[in-house]
């Protein structure tokens, strides 16, 4: 026999292997794959009908959204993985999450100019609120991490460092290295020693840094037209 | 803020509470108000607001001197408001906080959030109007300022137990959603365990797949969010989805690409190809994922990504030669090029163009100046001149 896998004989082979397998009582991959595509869409009418009833709660609740992230985190399913997904087709997280990552992008590449790149995570939450305008939902800073978690895939640096209890949202390729992280994390707590910062924690929600000699010309400033026309690519 | 009157908090009897906002400043006109922050609570008849630590301090104004209202987006800085234009004081009004004021309208300063909800609620009472359907019995009895300890611990605490009602049944909801979504989340790992499975037999070889039924099985994994127990890549390359929609990005970019000099980062892209589409978005993976395949089905683009880790999508007919060759050019005409200036010049992005000055240095046709003015590049003198 000089062809593999056509003919009688690999037939044969084949029928005996399967024989065997049934006998031990193992189902096969391909009957267990078109098995499963009986169980996807009773899976599918499932979240059909949970969708009828709640789709309202995820794009309105963000306690409801991250409840759900972590639950899908623990199964070991990603429903942002993809547009085509379920969860993105029927429960709308795609979409939420996507455009928010379109926000994102946009406005730090508004604002890379004035501030090279890197960015707080209140300041980034403060301006893509503004952009949403007022008939959008609220999104919350955990809506805004797992958006930049997943813009991730396309590398180009969107990254978070993690600094004083929240984030420095960094959007230009790394050329931030680890000890860059660590001198940002230490040179915090020395301008707060120094009083060069001022922690401000009677600010509602989190704790707020003030460095006035750095940041107050910038915060005041609302984007630029000129800005504004960076952000489309 | 003179239109304001002393209340004891306490709902009349045709009186429901329709939502509350804690977190709530209020403003005379355009100055602040000489209050704390406080709750601001909208019944079918009055809005009234109550300070956050003294809670004796309650004052309120019945919905009818309402004229209209309106949001005040927020800014760097200041919280969303909504203002309110009132009616001017009428005759026989009750003692409160303001004796008089220059200005007829309010403003309530949402510092936790919440205008939103706040804000449709207040649309809606002051549509319905239900406070001239079921007008109260007895004028809405006040207090003389905070000093009217006893009636006013009752009213507080008869708000506070509709409040109670209203977050039980709140509650209610979403407690019934959760246990629907665990119910949900329990069948989904079902299907966890079964693609572990098949993947498996297919790593032992338990049986022969053929090529549509692996192409069958990604697509599933897709569907369910799970990334490919075989390969470990997040499912997704070779899924008939990414390979039409490859062939879509093929079309879509070919004239911006070539607006921008043949070269877009991944970010870009991704915003503009979803602002097109507005709904049924890309995810970030599903663009990596199709623009992974674009080699192999032959289109004219392919997926590039730098040294530093920056992701574009290029033109294949974009000659790398060609564009080192013209950084060259342009940085030797201007004798040095800084990022800034080169993207100036070319009309790409600071990042691109980055990208191709630190290309040409890679190749020894430009050398650096780092120094704390910033990035300059410089013709390598060593490699076009006999030095």
């Amino acid at each position: 026999m000089h062809r593999r896998g056509v003919g009688a004989g690999a037939i044969a082979k084949k029928k005996l292997a399967e024989v065997k397998y049934k006998e031990r009582g193992t189902v096969l991959a391909e009957d267990q794959i078109a098995q499963m595509s009986k169980q996807l869409e009773t899976f599918k009418t499932n979240l059909e009908e949970f969708a009828s009833k709640h789709k309202q709660e995820i794009r309105k609740n963000s306690q409801f959204r991250v409840q759900f992230q972590e639950m899908c985190a623990t199964i070991g399913v990603d429903p942002l993985a993809s547009g085509k997904g379920f969860w993105s087709e029927m429960l709308g997280v795609g979409d939420f999450y996507y455009e928010l990552g379109v926000q994102i992008i946009e406005v730090c590449l508004a604002l890379k100019h004035r501030n090279g790149g890197l960015i707080t995570l209140d300041e980034l939450h403060h301006h893509v609120l503004k952009g949403r305008g007022k008939f959008a939902q609220d999104v919350s800073q955990d809506d805004l991490v797992r958006a930049i978690k997943k813009l991730k895939a396309m590398g180009n640096g969107f990254g978070m460092i993690p600094v004083g209890g929240s984030y420095l949202v960094q959007s230009v390729p790394a050329e931030l290295n680890m000890d860059h992280t660590v001198v940002l994390q230490l040179a915090e707590d020395h301008l707060l020693k120094e009083g060069l910062a001022w922690l401000d924690s009677q600010a509602a929600g989190e704790p707020q840094y003030w460095l006035p000699a750095l940041f107050s010309e910038l915060l005041s400033r609302d984007i630029t037209p000129e800005e504004a026309s960076q952000m489309t690519p | 803020m003179d239109r304001f009157v002393w209340t004891n908090g306490l709902l009349e009897m045709n009186e429901t509470l329709v939502i509350q906002q804690r977190g709530v400043r209020l403003y005379d006109g355009d100055d602040k108000a000489k209050l704390d922050v406080g709750v601001v609570l909208l019944s079918t008849h009055r809005l009234l607001w109550r300070d956050q630590k003294n809670h004796e301090c309650c004052i309120c104004i019945p919905l009818s001197q309402v004229i209209f209202f309106e949001e005040q987006a927020a800014g760097i800085g200041k919280s969303a408001k909504i203002v309110i234009y009132l009616h001017p004081v009428p005759e026989n009004k009750e003692p409160g906080p303001y004796q008089q004021s220059k200005y007829s309208f309010i403003k309530l300063s949402f510092k936790e959030h919440g205008q939103i909800e706040f804000y449709r609620r207040l649309t809606e009472e002051m549509t319905q109007k239900r406070w001239e359907n079921t007008p109260v019995s007895q004028p809405i009895p006040t207090g003389v300022g905070p000093k009217a300890a006893r009636t006013r611990a009752v009213g507080i605490v008869g708000i506070e137990r509709k409040l109670e009602e209203k977050r039980k049944e709140t509650d209610k909801n979403i407690s019934e959603a959760f246990e629907d979504l665990s119910k949900l989340m329990e069948k989904a790992k079902e299907m966890v365990e079964v693609s572990k499975s098949i993947a498996n037999k297919i790593k032992d070889k338990q049986g022969d797949i053929t090529e549509d039924e692996t192409i069958r099985f990604k697509s599933y994994l897709l569907s369910m969010g799970i990334a490919n127990p075989v390969t470990r890549e997040t499912h997704g390359s070779g899924t008939q989805y990414h390979i039409q929609l490859a062939r879509q990005l093929g079309d879509i970019l070919q004239a911006p690409l070539e607006e921008r000099g043949g070269m877009m980062a991944l970010t870009e892209v991704y915003c503009l190809v979803n602002r097109a589409r507005g709904m049924e978005l890309l995810s970030p993976e599903d663009l990596v994922n199709a623009c992974k395949m674009f080699e192999s089905l032959k289109l004219p683009l392919r997926l590039r990504v730098f040294d530093s880790g920056v992701m574009v999508v290029q033109l294949q007919s974009h000659s790398e030669e060609e564009m080192i060759a013209s950084a060259l050019d342009n940085v030797s005409d201007k004798g040095s090029l800084t990022a800034e200036e080169f993207a100036k010049l070319l009309g790409l992005s600071v990042l691109l163009s980055k990208e191709r000055l630190l290309l040409a240095e890679k190749v020894g046709h430009l050398c650096r100046d780092d120094s704390v003015e910033g990035l300059r590049f410089y013709p390598n003198l060593r490699l076009t001149n006999n030095f």
